[in-house]
């Protein structure tokens, strides 16, 4: 078998890939695919120590599945949100978004 | 060193179709692209599930990742056509968002994952995996997550009827 840390190094390095696009893009709709890729990173670091940790119980695939829940609702709402806000500016950028700046 | 079998080799071109189409989806300018490097992207996470013996959860993710929520994303680039300033890709902090990026990267390697996890021997994993009637079985049981589950079940309601009056022309 591939030992575990390799799972983790893969996680790692897309969890990081993620976060960078979540800091640095401008485009709205950008910023929500790089959190999904986070969220899959994490993904895959729970169903890695659930393999390797705990396989009997079922604790880790469970998380995973609820993690799937989050993610889905979040792309939903998060997207809605970006539908609204380009009906109102006209724009996906987020510094475009400053309604409440002072 | 990895030996080489079918698994290992799985393993490579599966976090290589992960981890490329991450790098895709951060850094390709038009949306589109990037959408479809993130369908890549979560693929290679599909087939990491069936090699960590998640078969269930690896069928969720094309189903519900690849199926329904690349698909909205490809839905709502098309609907935003962003007119304004298409010219720059990131904003102006990118190459302090990079070194986070890695720092962090850096400290997970260092800090966690080479002290605590660096063996190669895996003869210690136990063969004997749980299978998805064990998680079916989980997902309902009084005992164990019951609860949660219909939570993410109200959960969902709320968020779908929220996208719905979030995104509703009010005219």
């Amino acid at each position: 078998m591939v030992p575990l840390w390799m799972y983790l190094l893969v996680s790692a390095a897309l969890f990081c890939i993620g976060a960078y696009g979540v800091l640095s893009r401008r485009n709205a709709v950008a910023i929500l695919m790089s959190v999904e890729l986070m969220l899959n990173a994490v993904n895959i670091n729970l169903v890695a120590f659930w393999r390797y940790l705990t396989p009997q119980n079922m604790s880790g695939q469970a998380f995973a599945a609820f993690v799937f829940v989050i993610a889905a609702a979040e792309a939903a709402v998060g997207l809605a949100i970006i539908i609204s806000v380009y009906r109102n500016r006209r724009s996906v950028v987020v510094e475009d978004v400053n309604l409440l700046k002072g | 060193m990895l030996e080489l079998n079918a698994q290992s080799i799985g393993f490579l071109i599966f976090s290589a179709f992960t981890i490329g189409g991450g790098l895709g989806v951060v850094s390709s300018r038009n949306l589109i692209h990037g959408a479809l490097y993130l369908i890549l992207s979560l693929f290679g996470a599909a087939g990491l599930f069936v090699l960590l013996s998640a078969e269930f959860l690896a069928a969720v993710q094309v189903l519900v990742y690849i199926g329904a929520i690349a698909i909205l994303i490809i839905f709502a680039v098309m609907l935003t056509r962003s007119l304004t300033r298409l010219g720059e890709v990131f904003n102006k902090q990118w190459w302090l968002s990079a070194l986070v990026a890695i720092g962090m990267f850096v400290l997970i390697l260092v800090g966690v994952i080479l002290p605590v996890f660096s063996g190669m021997d895996t003869s210690g994993v136990s063969p004997n995996v749980a299978t998805t009637i064990d998680l079916g079985v989980a997902l309902v049981d009084g005992n164990q997550y019951v609860l949660p589950f219909e939570v993410a079940s109200i959960l969902l309601t709320a968020a779908m009827i929220g996208a719905i009056v979030i995104a509703r022309d009010n005219e």
